[in-house]
C-alpha cells in the first residue's frame, strides 16, 4: 500500500512523536508513505480567520502538488490538516466562484488543480484499508488490560468524514481493541480541547482540558489515546498548568493512537517517540 | 424590565449580509429559523456576549458594527459542534470564521481580545516561510499584545526544547515566494494593521 503523506507542520516540530510513531507503525504494516514534495502549511483555523481566500490558496497548493505528483490519495495524521484540506477540496468543487478564483491564482504559479485528491486520516486508512485482521496479525505484545480512554477531539469527525459517526465516533475503540487494551466509555470523546484558544483564551481552554482529564481519571484511565497534535499539546504540555490552576493532581500519559499500536507491535520506546512526552511519560515497563 | 434600544433602518448595513455570505462556505443565512440549536450545542456560548444564534440574526439584518466588534467571535474555537447539528444546514463555523476575517479587515475588532493578534501573527509567519514556526508566531503575538507574555511562556518553550519538540530555526518551503504570491493574488494581500 502506497500513499502520499502530508505530515503537517506539527509533525516536523512539536509532534515529532506522532511523526516517528506513524512512520514506524506504517512500516510495520507494509504501508509506504511518500511525503508530498515541498508541501506548505494548510493554514489551519488561523489563516481562514484572517483571510478565507488565502486559506483556500494554501490548501489548494497542496492539493495541486499532490495531483501533479500523480497521487491517488493523501494521508494526514493531524485532525486540523485533515479538516482544513478536505474543506478546501469541498469548497473548490461546490462553489464555482471560489473555484475560478483558486484556478486563476494557481495558474500564476504554474499549478492546476481540477480534481482534488481524496484526503484521508491515518485512523481511517489503518481501520479500513489495512483492516482489523491485518492489524491484529501484527500484534506481538498484547497490552492486556491497559485501560485507555479514546479522545477524538473535534476535527477528525466534524464537520464530516466518510468513516465514522460525527457525534459518537468509535473508530479508535475498534482499532485499539485489537491491541488487547480495554477501551473505556468516554463522554468527552468528541468535545473540544480549546485548540488555539489555549493561547488567546487560556483560562477557557484550561477549563475545557480539565473537564476532559477529569472524566478520564474518574473512569480509571491509565492512558488517553489522541489523534491530533493540537489536542496532545493542550492535554499533555499544559497538564501541569491545569493542576496549578485548579488544584488537581492529574498525571495522565497522553499517547497518540499510533504510539499505542506501536507498543502492541513490540516497537521500542524511542522508536515511538515516547520519551518526548512533555508532562507525563508513559511507563514503558508497564507493557 | 430591561429595554433594548431599537435600531433604526439607517443604522443597518444592508450589504453586510452579502459580504458575509460571499465568503467560502458561509452562505445560506436566509435559511436560519432561529431555533437556537447552534447556541445550545456550543461549549463557548455561555461566555459569549452574543450567542451564535443571535450573531446569525444580527449578521443577516446588517448589524455590522455590533457583530464585528463583538467578543463572541474570538471565543469560537472552530469546533463545528453547531454546524453538524444545524437543522438548516448552515455552516455556522465558517460564518464565525468569516466574521473574524471581516472584523480584522474592517479594523473593527474588540480591543479586549487577543484573537486578532494571534491569528495575524500566524498568517504572517506562513506568508514568510510557507510553514508554521511556533516560536515566531508566539514572538509576533507577544509583540502585538504584551511582550511580558514571553516570560510566562518561557517554561513551556524550554520544556519543548528539552523534549526535542521545538524547532529552533524556521523550516521553509523551497519556494516561499510562491506562497506570498498566491496569498496576494487570492487573498486580500498584505494585512493592514
Ligand atoms: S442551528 Fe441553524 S437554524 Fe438554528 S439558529 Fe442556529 S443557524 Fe439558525
Ligand atoms: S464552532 Fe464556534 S460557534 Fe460553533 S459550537 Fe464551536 S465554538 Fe461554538
Amino acid at each position: 500500500m502506497r500513499y502520499t503523506y502530508f505530515p503537517g507542520c506539527s509533525n516536523h516540530s512539536s509532534s515529532r512523536d506522532y511523526e516517528e510513531s506513524t512512520r514506524e507503525v506504517c512500516a510495520a504494516l507494509g504501508i509506504e508513505l511518500v511525503e508530498l514534495q515541498d508541501w506548505n502549511c494548510c493554514g489551519s483555523t488561523a489563516v481562514m480567520a484572517v483571510d478565507p481566500m488565502a486559506a483556500m490558496a494554501l490548501s489548494a497548493r497542496n492539493l495541486a502538488l499532490a495531483a501533479a505528483g500523480g497521487s491517488r490519495e493523501m494521508v494526514v495524521t493531524c485532525n486540523s490538516c485533515f479538516s482544513t484540506l478536505r474543506r478546501a477540496g469541498q469548497f473548490y468543487q461546490s462553489e464555482p466562484l471560489t473555484r475560478d478564483a483558486v484556478d486563476r491564482a494557481l495558474g500564476e504559479v504554474g499549478l492546476t488543480l481540477q480534481k482534488p485528491v481524496p484526503v484521508r486520516h491515518l485512523l481511517d486508512v489503518l481501520l479500513n484499508d489495512v483492516g482489523l485482521d491485518g492489524i491484529g496479525a501484527r500484534v506481538s505484545n498484547p497490552l492486556v488490560g491497559l485501560k485507555v480512554v479514546p479522545y477524538y477531539g473535534c476535527l477528525v469527525g466534524r464537520p464530516k468524514n466518510d468513516f465514522d459517526d460525527r457525534e459518537n465516533p468509535c473508530s479508535l475503540e475498534r482499532l485499539l481493541g485489537t491491541t488487547g487494551a480495554v477501551l473505556l466509555p468516554f463522554e468527552h470523546k468528541a468535545r473540544c480541547c480549546g485548540g488555539a484558544l489555549m493561547t488567546t483564551k487560556t483560562e477557557v481552554a484550561l477549563e475545557l482540558c480539565r473537564d476532559i482529564l477529569q472524566e478520564a481519571v474518574e473512569r480509571g484511565a491509565e492512558v488517553m489515546a489522541v489523534t491530533c497534535p493540537m489536542c496532545h499539546l493542550n492535554l499533555d504540555a499544559y497538564q501541569g498548568q491545569i493542576n496549578q490552576r485548579f488544584g488537581t493532581k492529574f498525571n495522565l500519559p497522553i499517547l497518540y493512537f499510533t504510539q499505542i499500536l506501536g507498543l502492541s507491535f513490540g516497537l521500542r520506546e524511542k522508536e515511538l517517540g515516547l520519551t518526548r512526552a512533555m508532562y507525563r511519560r508513559f511507563d514503558y515497563a508497564r507493557v | 424590565m430591561e429595554v433594548t434600544e431599537v435600531l433604526s433602518e439607517r443604522e443597518l448595513d444592508r450589504g453586510f449580509s452579502h459580504q458575509v455570505q460571499d465568503l467560502p462556505g458561509a452562505g445560506g443565512l436566509e435559511k436560519c429559523i432561529q431555533c437556537g440549536t447552534c447556541s445550545g450545542s456550543c461549549q463557548m456560548s455561555a461566555r459569549m456576549d452574543y450567542t451564535p444564534r443571535r450573531l446569525i440574526e444580527m449578521a443577516r439584518v446588517g448589524m455590522k458594527r455590533e457583530v464585528l466588534s463583538s467578543r463572541a467571535i474570538w471565543y469560537c474555537a472552530s469546533c463545528y459542534s453547531c454546524t453538524v447539528r444545524c437543522p438548516r444546514g448552515i455552516n455556522i463555523t465558517e460564518v464565525m470564521s468569516g466574521l473574524k476575517s471581516l472584523a480584522i479587515k474592517n479594523e473593527m475588532c474588540s480591543r479586549r481580545d487577543d484573537g486578532p493578534a494571534f491569528y495575524t501573527s500566524f498568517y504572517d509567519v506562513i506568508k514568510r516561510y510557507g510553514r508554521l514556526h511556533e516560536g515566531s508566531v508566539i514572538a509576533g503575538f507577544a509583540w502585538k499584545t504584551n511582550p511580558w507574555r514571553l516570560w510566562g511562556m518561557a517554561p513551556l518553550g524550554w520544556k519543548m526544547f528539552l523534549s526535542g519538540n521545538l524547532e529552533v530555526l524556521p523550516e521553509k518551503i523551497k519556494k516561499p515566494a510562491e506562497i506570498s504570491l498566491l496569498l496576494e493574488k487570492l487573498g486580500g494581500g498584505v494585512m493592514k494593521r
